[in-house]
């Protein structure tokens, strides 16, 4: 006779609606700020693009076996990413925590960390595949040949980007204050995006440096993007496996970290 | 089978707290807790500041996790399966953490959506709550542009988007002017009318003493004392208050009467109070300059904590 004293609804672990509930109030929020975001996101990575593409390109017609502008112009897809990833992720999370208190909002109603977590990485991951594919976009404007790999490319940087907001999320749990993430953009950030087969191929590196590469996301990231591009090979597959590896073990990190900023 | 009807009746709960403890580091915050509210009633959880209030509201939602003892927030167990009692109820922050880019209606919708109000539903819903905090008509206006007293009314209203059974209230009128904070008793009175389950932190005994059904004293991490306003003010202070005010020699004087008479005292800033004063028919001659008032319930307050509040 022991009927439950109230019915309720049975709330999976994690749930699309709350998930959707949190990148709702990310998408109002965006409406109002899209063109600072849209701004800082693309003009960065096109910058680096024009600098080393008339810089370097005027000093090397070859890189790998690819024309200089063709190298650069798919490599910057990941620093584009990184940067539209890995910063709103910092900085955007630790002041929606610790400033705005938004987080106490949210889990007090019914959305539990790992939801909050997964929606915030999503909803970057998806804005930065977008905005990931625009430097290459200028690329083709100074000669990069498109095709329909290119379609590929959003997709990645959206894998990408999940992968590196997650990083953010976690790394906004750990720092005491928000002036200690110039540590992490010098002694981490810098170092991952240039020595990602960006800008110059890893080849000419120490060994000790190619191997360290391929503990490097974004070294996956470029390769991935010069396959979809130039035509994909059997080895693409493993930089894929690389970065939902990265995705996951940095989704999983964060969820721990921010649970225990969170929840006392 | 009638032992479990019985049963049945004792859980009528909005929600229940059991020796429940809650450390941080050497900090004992809720310190053996045990606290119920019944269903469709408000309790005032009266307390100063670092009794552990903002603590055991958290407990209730499971952003804070008790070391011992047992929670239920309408009749479901806590942590195990707070996500369907936080669906049932709605929490008002002590701190404001309204989005001040967005406009109060996009402020509404956004927690609509966060309590899963279903989407035919989600319209009607945010127009209720707009009414509720009377902002139909800057439904509009970015919250950044709205006095503090609106801001408070919209904070409240998205609490209540989703018709919760349970509403917790932390401190819900902490530094507003008096005439907002009525405003604010209406609403909250408004709630408690409806048959919602009410529970309010305060440190403001008036707060307490007009929206309260039953109120509890909350000292170091536990209740020190619970009933309604009227019964605690009687069993703890009786009726009459004499006051005396003078300078601290005078004072001590009044305190020797007091003691004399196996009256209980207690200082207020310039003045003693002499408690219990209508069970001694000599000390009001014996104190020809005392102010006569009726007992309230800050002199319980002071006299259980020992300490003040406004």
């Amino acid at each position: 006779m022991s009927t439950p004293a109230r019915s309720a609804p049975a709330l999976r672990r994690i749930e699309p609606s709350a998930v959707g509930a949190v990148v709702f109030r990310e998408l109002t929020m965006y409406r109002r700020y899209w063109r600072s975001t849209t701004f800082s996101s693309i003009v960065e990575p096109t910058i680096y693009l024009l600098a080393f593409g008339f810089g370097f390109g005027s000093l090397v017609a070859q890189v790998a076996g690819y024309d200089y502008v063709d190298f650069v112009g798919t490599g910057i897809v990941a620093t584009a990413v990184l940067f539209s990833s890995a910063f709103p992720g910092m900085f955007g999370t630790f002041v929606k925590r610790t400033f705005q208190k938004t987080y106490d909002a949210v889990l007090a109603a019914p959305v539990d960390t790992e939801e909050l977590v997964t929606a915030e990485a999503l909803w970057i991951a998806l804005r930065s595949g977008i905005y990931g594919a625009v430097p290459m976009l200028v690329a083709v404007g100074f000669g990069l040949q498109p095709s329909w790999g290119m379609l590929l490319v959003p997709p990645i940087g959206v894998l990408t980007g999940f992968g590196f907001a997650a990083f953010g999320i976690w790394v906004s749990g750990i720092v005491p204050s928000i002036d200690s993430f110039g540590y992490v953009i010098s002694a981490v950030l810098t170092p991952l995006f240039l020595v990602a087969g960006t800008f110059f191929p890893i080849d000419g590196l120490p060994g000790w440096a190619q191997s360290a590469a391929l503990l490097n996301p974004l070294f996956h990231c470029v390769e991935l993007v010069r396959g979809a591009v130039f035509g994909l090979e059997l080895a693409d597959l493993g930089h894929v496996l690389a970065l939902v590896l990265f995705a996951v073990a940095m989704w999983l990190l964060a969820v721990r970290r921010l649970r225990s900023r969170l929840v006392l | 089978m009638s032992s479990q009807r019985t049963h049945e009746v004792a859980v009528d709960l909005g929600l229940s707290l059991r020796g429940v403890v809650k450390t941080f580091g050497a900090l004992r915050a809720v310190d053996g807790l045990d606290l119920d509210v019944r269903s469709g009633t408000c309790l005032g959880l009266l307390g100063a500041n670092g009794a552990g209030k903002s603590t055991t509201m958290r407990l209730l939602t499971a952003q804070a996790i008790a070391d011992e003892g047992e929670i239920e927030v309408l009749g479901l167990p806590v942590p195990a399966q707070s996500k369907q009692a936080r669906a049932q109820m709605g929490v008002v922050p002590q701190q404001d953490n309204l989005d001040i880019e967005l406009t109060v209606r996009q402020n509404l919708e956004v927690f609509a959506r966060l309590y899963r109000v279903p989407r035919a539903d989600r319209a009607a819903a945010v127009g209720r709550a707009l009414q509720v905090a009377q902002l139909t008509g800057r439904a509009d206006t970015k919250v950044d542009d709205l006095s503090g007293g609106m801001r408070r009314r919209l904070l409240i209203a998205r609490a209540l988007v989703h018709r919760p059974r349970l509403v917790l209230l932390d401190e819900p009128t902490v530094g507003l002017d008096p005439q907002v904070r009525q405003e604010l008793w209406a609403l909250v009175d408004a709630l408690r009318s409806e048959g919602v389950t009410v529970l309010m932190s305060t440190h403001y005994i008036e707060e307490a003493e007009r929206l309260a059904d039953d109120v509890a004293i909350m000292h170091a991490g536990r209740v020190i004392a619970r009933g309604t306003p009227t019964a605690l003010v009687t069993e703890h202070v009786g009726r009459r208050v004499l006051e005396v005010y003078g300078p601290p020699a005078r004072l001590l004087e009044v305190e020797q009467v007091g003691r004399e008479a196996g009256l209980p005292t207690r200082r207020t800033g310039p003045a003693v109070a002499v408690l219990r004063a209508e069970t001694s028919y000599s000390v009001a001659d014996l104190l020809p300059d005392a102010v006569a008032r009726p007992a309230n319930l800050e002199d319980v307050f002071v006299l259980l904590t020992g300490e003040k509040v406004e």
